[in-house]
């Protein structure tokens, strides 16, 4: 232990036995840097420059760089105000059921086996990181010595909440910087070598933050080897529909996975394809193997969630519920949805093109080959500190851009800095 | 008159421990069924009771007169402001919330006078109601205070020993409920901080306790003070019922304030759920008190660790409600008056309650239910009364004789009334 840490260690033994020179209990109190993507986004809002770029933040932007809220959420925001039979009533610990039900059987299929045999269920929760943190505290109960790997590089809050379940985190190999694709025979081999029995958290689509996704085929190895050794897939679910614009196109792997026999998790958000980040809606979807072990996970889920939060918050998931169970509204959303995901499709191509143009060193397909809401771009941590100091352009260190940030008013810009910055920093 | 029955938030009835069955997957294998939370259980039977007489005083949750639920007008003028405004979005929040929200559910609490405002050394983040700013805190105690013990009253809202367990925090409970005289057993309180080891921490209920609605007077709390303080104790202050019990936010707020005054580094959860009818909507703030502003702003950044951990930030929409009425002097006075309300109504059953046991000349001593304040009465009630009550008269309330007096109304007080006199004397 540090000399600063057995201090403050002796300060608090001090206070707790009583001989109190008034030393602060708070003593060992440090002040932990702000979170990385925040603090960023906060140097972003303070930059003066009139052509400052933020492609900082996982959050949609529309062609004029603003906030976009999904046309039928309004809809159905006013809906919801106007309907005299509701009201503020607490919901079940579970939450909202016609919305977990529905929930669960859009990223698994209604006609999934999982569905059909009555082995599955739906615990609503705080967004994706409160359903990550559910069923990460579930599997902790269950199986504290299990190794949880998570992808190199993956979101960065997964370290955190499974190390904060009391987890060991480990990671595995996932992106290959020489071919800005996927490692994937590093990964298969992660899958080999790890322990019996352990959890792998896998991204269902548009991984963030590299944006590459095996194929069909890399999926289907992945899942043999995980099943040989016996892992635990856990599937983290944040853009099913966002990444290609098709519900079903950006499910296969997960529902692959169930109709091969696995039990899994998976952890479901819609921040980003329903436009309702800050009311925090969520799933954590589960199959098991049978009904009866569906009803048991259900109350264990239901005792967690009582302790942590006792009942979900309803607006978010009141909007979901309805436009999930109407038809027009589904169809209204699909189109969102589209609108969505083929913009950004379309300022990747964008991008690639003006660097193309520029003969900007380097190979940029990736840019076109990735999908979702980030890129990796393989810019180097010096690249992106004078893309930010010279362009007043803003990514995360490890080259990440959410492509959302990038719009017909920006992007040669943007083409122009990256070009810059390959050839200079 | 038929009770109303909101079928969107009953939990699923329990289907029964069962066997274990076998599986070759995750180890579902030795996973039993959690037995039901009891409250969720209990309205759960209320829900499938099909007598037209059900009284459903289980859920602390505020009805009307008329036994429904009861949108506040000012929530309702809230909402159509937020969904006017053109500016209004669902962006991601920052990791303490909706900062205004923050600001001004510290000064609520706090006074915005206090000294702890005055002087900057408060860190205040928007929880998922009183239920994760608990869990917060506990979660904060657990880090940094990993061997204090945390000491709840017996009797306590039912969920305070789940959370603090579930921090991993030893829990010592105290009798706080003297049953014989149906009073605080001051006594036992002051004996129980003058045993406890220097560092525990303390959980008071800011005001209307939950369960027994029986609140310390200002001289029991000063007490209460004296001892924490020469003892180097903590004070976790549960607070969700400001307005709400007495009518006025100010009394509701004395015990904190007092011991923000006093010199404590003061943490208290706070709860919208009842004051604001926001229930389903998440709506909460952990504010803690700390030496200095430096101190301060360190305390901060931890909360906001836990809580990128655990849930990233809590829900947008509750806390824009009461951050629009908090800005607004017109609408921070119909809020006023909305309160008033809801504690006089709650009142006017107490005492009306007491009124016709008095008449029935039901035996043994009912003032208690008129002196206890806030959503719940601690009847009295023994656990074969209360399965007689609910057997027989179909009055639902929790198996320790907690009555949410919130559940009565005109059309049933007197059924109530007529139901307590027969177990009494019967059961």
């Amino acid at each position: 232990m540090s000399t600063s840490a057995t201090n403050r260690t002796l300060a608090i033994s001090q206070h707790l036995s009583g001989n109190a020179t008034a030393v602060s209990v708070f003593e060992a109190v440090e002040n932990l840097p702000l979170d990385p993507i925040f603090a960023l986004s906060a140097a972003y809002v303070a930059d003066a420059d009139s052509n400052k770029i933020n492609l900082g933040i996982g959050a949609y932007r529309d062609n004029d760089g603003k906030p976009w809220v999904l046309p039928v959420v309004r809809q159905v925001e006013q809906s919801l105000l106007n309907d005299k039979s509701l009201n503020h009533e607490y919901l079940a610990i579970d939450g909202l059921r016609t919305f977990t039900d529905a929930s669960a059987k859009m990223i698994l299929g209604s006609e999934s086996i999982a569905v059909k045999e009555k082995r599955f269920l739906g615990v609503q929760q705080i967004s994706g990181t409160g359903a990550v943190r559910l069923g990460s505290d579930f599997l902790f109960k269950i199986n504290k010595n299990a190794t949880v790997y998570i992808s190199d590089p993956t979101w960065g809050n997964h370290l955190q909440i499974f190390g904060d379940s009391g987890f060991t985190v480990k990671t595995y190999k996932y992106w290959n910087a020489a071919t800005r694709g996927l490692a994937f025979d590093e990964f298969l081999e992660s899958l080999k070598n790890a322990p019996l029995g352990s959890i792998f958290v896998l991204h269902a689509c548009a991984h963030n933050p590299t944006g590459v996704d095996p194929t069909h085929e890399q999926w289907k190895q992945i899942a043999a080897v995980i099943k040989e050794r016996k892992h635990f897939p856990f599937f983290d679910c944040a853009y099913q529909g966002f990444a290609s614009g098709s519900l079903a196109q950006d499910a296969w792997a997960v529902r692959y996975f169930v109709e091969s026999g696995f039990e899994i998790f998976v952890a479901q958000s819609y921040s980003k394809n329903f436009g309702l980040y800050s009311e925090r809606c969520g799933c954590l979807t589960v199959v098991t193997s049978t009904e009866q072990q569906a009803i048991n996970v259900r109350s264990q889920l239901c005792r967690l969630n009582r302790s942590s939060i006792s009942n979900p918050p309803a607006y978010g998931a009141r909007i979901v519920n309805a436009v999930l169970n109407d038809p027009t509204l589904f169809t209204e959303w699909e189109e969102n949805l589209r609108t969505m995901a083929h913009r950004i499709i379309k300022m990747r191509s964008e991008c690639v093109r003006h660097l193309t143009d520029l003969k900007t060193p380097g190979s940029w397909d990736h840019i076109t080959s990735q999908i979702g809401m980030f890129s990796y771009t393989g810019l180097t941590k010096a690249q992106v500190k004078v893309i930010k100091e010279k362009f007043h352009v803003y990514m995360t260190d490890n080259g990440r851009i959410s492509m959302a940030g990038l719009n017909e008013g920006n992007v040669k810009r943007f083409a122009e800095a990256v070009d810059y910055v390959v050839r200079n920093a | 008159m038929a009770p109303i029955k909101e079928c969107s938030t009953i939990a699923e009835k329990s289907h029964g421990e069962t066997d274990d069955v076998t599986t070759s997957g995750i180890g579902y294998s030795n996973l039993t069924l959690q037995p039901e939370d009891s409250i969720f259980r209990l309205f759960g039977e209320f829900m499938a009771d099909s007598s037209p007489d059900a009284i459903n005083l289980s859920i602390g949750a505020y009805r009307g007169n008329d036994g429904k639920p009861w949108v506040l007008p000012v929530v309702k003028k809230a909402k159509e402001i937020l969904l006017r405004d053109p500016q209004a979005n669902h962006e991601y929040l920052p990791l303490e919330g909706l900062t205004s929200f923050n600001e001004a559910a510290a000064k609520l609490i706090l006074g915005e006078n206090s000294p702890a405002i005055l002087e900057k050394r408060y860190a205040a983040v928007q929880t998922v109601s009183g239920t994760g700013a608990n869990r917060i805190a506990a979660e904060f105690f657990a880090k940094f205070r990993p061997s204090a013990t945390v000491y709840i009253t017996n009797p306590t809202w039912g969920n305070h020993k789940k959370i603090f367990m579930a921090a991993g925090l030893p829990i010592i409970e105290y009798e706080y409920w003297n049953p014989k005289t149906r009073s605080i057993n001051h006594a036992q309180v002051l004996a129980t901080l003058k045993t406890a080891l220097p560092g525990s921490i303390f959980l008071l209920h800011a005001c209307a306790h939950n369960p027994t609605g029986l609140d310390p007077t200002h001289r029991q709390w000063q007490e209460i003070a004296d001892i924490m303080e020469s003892r180097n104790l903590n004070p976790f202050f549960d607070c969700a019922y400001q307005g709400f019990a007495s009518g006025d936010l100010d009394t509701d707020a004395w015990a904190v304030r007092y011991f923000v005054v006093r010199g404590f580094n003061v943490i208290c959860a706070q709860s919208f759920s009842k004051n604001f009818g926001l229930y389903a909507e998440r709506t909460g703030c952990l504010v803690g008190i700390f030496g200095d502003e430096e101190v301060a702003r360190m305390a901060k950044s931890q909360f906001a660790y836990l809580l990128r951990c655990s849930i990233s930030h809590a829900p947008g929409f509750g806390a824009n409600i009461v951050d629009i009425v908090f800005k607004n002097e017109a609408l921070v006075r119909e809020w006023k008056e909305n309160l008033k309300e809801m504690s006089t109504r709650i009142s006017q059953m107490r005492e009306k309650v007491v009124q016709l046991l008095v008449e029935l000349k039901t035996p043994g001593d009912w003032s208690h239910i008129t002196s206890q304040i806030g959503m719940f009465s601690y009847t009295g009630l023994t656990m074969p009364q209360v399965a007689a009550i609910k057997m027989k008269f179909h009055v639902y309330m929790t198996d320790e004789g907690r009555a949410s007096m919130a559940g009565l109304n005109e059309k049933n007080v007197e059924n109530f009334a007529k139901a307590v006199d027969w177990v009494v004397r019967n059961a």
